[in-house]
C-alpha cells in the first residue's frame, strides 16, 4: 500500500510537469490550431540557457533567464516563422515545427556534447520520509509550481482581457478579428505562454529525481510524452491537457513498477492509443462533425 | 479535383497505345529522361568504388521508404510518424524468416532470403493494416501522434522480444541475401563486366536498384490509377469522397497498409546494408523517431505526394550525410571529436531541418513543384489543351 501511495503521489508530480508541457501545446493550438512539434526543443533551449548562465547569475537567476529565454523562442518561432506564412494551413506549418524542432534540437545537443548537467538545483536528490513513504522532493514542487501556474493561467483565461481575447479567437478567427481582437498579437502571447511553461518544465525534467538524467536529447524525448498527454485530453481543452497530463504520469509511474521500466514509456502511449479508438477527439476534445 | 498532385502523377505514355497525331512532348522527354537515368544507374558500379556504391545503396533505402511515406502522407493525407516502427518491423521480419533454424539464442525459419524478403514486406503491410481501426477514426494531427505511439511499441518489442531481435546490445545477423541460389555477396560465380568484376558492394547495389525501380513504378501506377484517385478524393474532402462512392475506410486502410509495405521493405533493406538487426536502446536510433523524422523531411522537401519528389529527397536526406562522410575522409573536414564537433550526420539534420522549414515557408509543393514549373516552361509553346 505504502509503495502504491508512494507511486500515486510521485505519479502525480511528473504528471504535473507533463501538465504544463501539454498546456502549452493546446495553448498554442487553440490560438493558431497548429500543433507544435518544436516543443521539445523550447525545453532544450530553456535548460541549456539555465546551464550557460548558471555559473555566473547563480542557480534562481539562471532559472529565471531559461524560462525567459524559452519563451522568447516561442515568440521568435511564432514572429519570424509561422507568421509570415499565413497562407499555409495548419498542417503544413506543424510540418515546418518539426523543421524547427530537428535544427535547434541538434545544435544543442552538439554544444552540451558529453555533459548532462542537471538543473535542479534547489529541490533535486533531497527525498524525505513522511508517514512512511519516500517522496521526492522534486515532484511536491512540481506538482505546487504546476497548481499554481495553472491556476493562474486559469484565471486569465476566464478573466483577464488577453484570455477573452484568445477565447473569442479560438472560438471563430474572423468573428474575433472583425470585433477589433489583434490575432497576431493573440497567436504571440500564446506561445510566449507556451514557450515560458516549456522553460519551467525542464527545471523538473532535468533532475536526478524525475528521469535520473541529466539535460541531454533524453529530455527533448521526455518532452514527447506531453504529446499524448495532451491528446488524451483532447487538442483544444485546457482542463483536458491537465488530466491527460496528470494521467500520464500516473500511467508511467505505475506502470514503470509494475510491468518494466522499459514498458513505461510505451504504456503511455498504448493508453492514447486506447482512449483515442474510443474517443477519436480525445477525452475533453470538441467533436468534428461532418455535415454534408 | 486536387489540381497539383493529379498533374504531378500522371501515368508514363504507354508506348504500345496507337500512335496519336499529337503527343505531348513533354511526356516524351520525360520517359527519355527516366530511361536516361536508369542506365546511368545501370553503369554506375563500373566507375563507382564500393565506398560510393554502399552510399548509393542507403539513397536507395531512403527512396524506397520515402516513396511508401509520399502516398500515405502526400496522396492519401495520412500524417504518419510510424514509418520508423514499419522499418523496424520489416527488418526483423526478414531476419527471423531467414534466420538459421536452431539457434539456441533466436528464433529464426531458415527460409528462402528472396522468399523472406516478400515475407517481411507482407508482415510489415498485415501490420499496417492492423493500424486501420485507428487510422480510420482519427484525422490529420491526431492521426500523426497515435502514429507515433507505434514508434515507442517498436522500441520497447526491439528491447523485449530478444528471441526476435537479439536485444539491444548484441543484435543478430541477418542472413545474406540470395535470389534462387544466386548470392549476393562475394562467394558464388565470379562475374565481371567490362573487366569490372561484380562483387558483394555491386551485386547489391543492382539488387536494391531493381527493388527501388519495382517500388517507384508501382508507386507511380497507384497514383496515377483508381486507387490513387480515391486516395486523393479522401484526402481533399473525406464526406465528398464517400458520396462519389469511395470507400473512406478502405482507402485510408489502403493507403496505410502500402505505405507500410514500403517501409517493410526498406527495413528490411537496411538491416542487409547495416548487415546487422541491432534495435535501439532509446528513440533515437536506426529505427526512431529521428528516422520517422528523416523520412518526412525527405517527402516534404520532395513535395507532398510526389513519388519523383520522394526520390530527390531521399537522395538530400539520406544522400547528404554519405556523401559528406566520404568527402570528408578526402578533404579533412569533420576532423574535430568530442565535445561540440560537427558531423556529416549533424550537418545534414541542420540542411533538411531548414529545407523542411524553406519549403514550408516558400514553396509548399517541394522541389516536385519547382520540377513541374520548369518542364511546363520549358514546352510552353503550344498551349496545353484543357480538358
Amino acid at each position: 500500500m505504502n509503495t502504491f501511495l508512494q507511486l500515486v503521489v510521485n505519479g502525480l508530480g511528473k504528471g504535473a510537469v507533463f501538465a504544463l508541457l501539454a498546456l502549452g501545446f493546446v495553448i498554442i493550438f487553440k490560438a493558431t490550431e497548429v500543433v507544435n512539434f518544436a516543443h521539445g526543443s523550447l525545453v532544450l533551449f530553456g535548460g541549456y540557457l539555465v546551464v550557460v548562465t548558471r555559473d555566473a547569475l547563480g542557480w534562481v537567476g539562471a532559472s529565471l533567464v531559461g524560462i525567459v529565454s524559452a519563451g522568447v523562442l516561442g515568440l521568435l518561432v511564432e514572429r519570424l516563422l509561422l507568421s509570415r506564412s499565413r497562407h499555409a494551413d495548419a498542417n503544413s506549418l506543424a510540418l515546418l515545427t518539426i523543421g524547427v524542432d530537428v535544427m535547434v534540437t541538434e545544435e544543442i545537443v552538439r554544444r552540451l556534447g558529453v555533459t548532462l548537467p542537471f538543473l535542479g538545483g534547489a529541490w533535486d536528490a533531497k527525498p524525505f520520509q513522511l508517514g512512511g513513504i519516500t517522496l521526492f522532493r522534486t515532484h511536491l514542487v512540481a506538482l505546487g509550481v504546476a497548481a499554481v501556474l495553472i491556476t493562474a493561467f486559469w484565471l486569465a483565461f476566464k478573466y483577464s482581457n488577453w484570455g477573452v481575447a484568445m477565447r473569442a479567437q479560438a472560438e471563430n478567427r474572423e468573428a474575433a478579428a472583425l470585433m477589433g481582437i489583434r490575432s497576431s498579437r493573440v497567436t504571440a502571447t500564446a506561445w510566449l505562454v507556451a514557450g515560458l511553461l516549456a522553460g519551467v518544465a525542464v527545471l523538473f525534467i532535468a533532475t536526478q529525481d524525475f528521469s535520473g538524467a541529466g539535460l541531454s536529447r533524453g529530455t527533448h524525448s521526455i518532452a514527447l510524452a506531453a504529446f499524448p498527454a495532451a491528446i488524451l485530453g483532447g487538442l483544444d481543452s485546457t482542463a483536458g491537457a491537465v488530466v491527460g497530463g496528470l494521467v500520464v504520469g500516473l500511467v508511467e509511474a505505475l506502470s514503470a513498477q509494475y510491468v518494466s521500466f522499459d514498458f513505461s514509456k510505451s504504456a503511455v502511449f498504448l493508453v492514447m492509443l486506447v482512449v483515442l479508438v474510443v474517443r477519436p477527439s480525445g477525452l475533453f476534445g470538441t467533436r468534428e462533425r461532418t455535415r454534408v | 479535383m486536387s489540381d497539383s498532385a493529379v498533374s504531378e502523377v500522371d501515368t508514363l505514355p504507354e508506348t504500345a497505345e496507337p500512335a496519336r497525331p499529337r503527343r505531348d512532348p513533354a511526356k516524351l522527354v520525360r520517359t527519355a529522361a527516366w530511361l536516361a537515368l536508369l542506365v546511368v544507374l545501370l553503369a554506375l558500379p563500373l566507375y563507382l568504388d564500393a565506398a560510393w556504391l554502399k552510399a548509393g545503396q542507403y539513397m536507395m533505402i531512403g527512396a524506397v521508404g520515402a516513396i511508401g511515406l509520399t502516398l500515405v502522407v502526400g496522396q492519401a493525407g495520412q500524417l504518419s510518424l510510424a514509418h520508423a516502427f514499419f522499418l523496424l518491423a520489416g527488418g526483423t521480419a526478414y531476419t527471423v524468416l531467414s534466420g538459421p533454424t536452431g539457434d539456441d539464442r533466436v528464433i529464426g525459419f531458415g527460409l528462402d532470403p528472396g522468399l523472406s524478403l516478400l515475407g517481411a514486406v507482407a508482415v510489415a503491410a498485415l501490420l499496417g493494416l492492423a493500424f486501420a481501426p485507428v487510422a480510420g477514426r482519427l484525422r490529420g494531427i491526431y492521426l500523426g501522434v497515435a502514429s507515433l505511439a507505434l514508434v515507442f511499441l517498436g522500441l520497447y518489442f526491439g528491447q523485449s522480444a530478444e528471441e526476435l531481435t537479439g536485444g539491444t546490445s548484441t543484435g543478430r545477423t541477418p542472413a545474406p541475401f540470395s535470389l534462387f541460389g544466386f548470392p549476393f555477396t562475394n562467394d558464388g560465380p565470379q562475374l565481371a563486366l567490362l573487366g569490372v568484376p561484380i562483387r558483394a558492394a555491386e551485386r547489391m547495389w543492382y539488387l536494391f536498384l531493381l527493388l527501388t525501380v519495382i517500388a517507384f513504378v508501382i508507386a507511380r501506377g497507384a497514383a496515377g490509377g483508381r486507387v490513387g484517385r480515391s486516395w486523393r478524393a479522401v484526402r481533399d474532402n473525406e464526406a465528398a469522397a464517400a458520396v462519389m462512392g469511395v470507400s473512406v475506410l478502405r482507402a485510408k486502410a489502403g493507403a496505410f497498409a502500402v505505405s507500410s509495405a514500403y517501409g517493410g521493405l526498406a527495413g528490411a533493406m537496411t538491416v542487409l546494408w547495416f548487415d546487422i538487426l541491432k534495435p535501439d536502446e532509446s528513440e533515437f536510433g536506426t529505427y526512431g523517431i529521428n528516422v520517422s523524422i528523416a523520412f518526412l523531411a525527405m517527402v516534404i522537401i520532395g513535395g507532398l505526394g510526389s513519388v519523383p519528389g520522394a526520390l530527390v529527397g531521399a537522395l538530400i536526406v539520406n544522400g547528404l550525410p554519405q556523401v559528406l562522410a566520404l568527402y570528408s575522409a578526402d578533404l579533412g573536414w569533420f576532423s574535430g571529436t568530442g565535445d561540440g564537433a560537427l558531423t556529416p550526420v549533424l550537418v545534414s539534420s541542420f540542411v533538411y531541418g531548414a529545407a523542411i522549414i524553406l519549403v514550408v515557408l516558400f514553396e509548399p509543393g517541394g522541389l516536385a513543384a519547382i520540377g513541374r514549373r520548369i518542364t511546363q516552361r520549358r514546352f510552353r509553346r503550344q498551349p496545353p489543351e484543357e480538358p
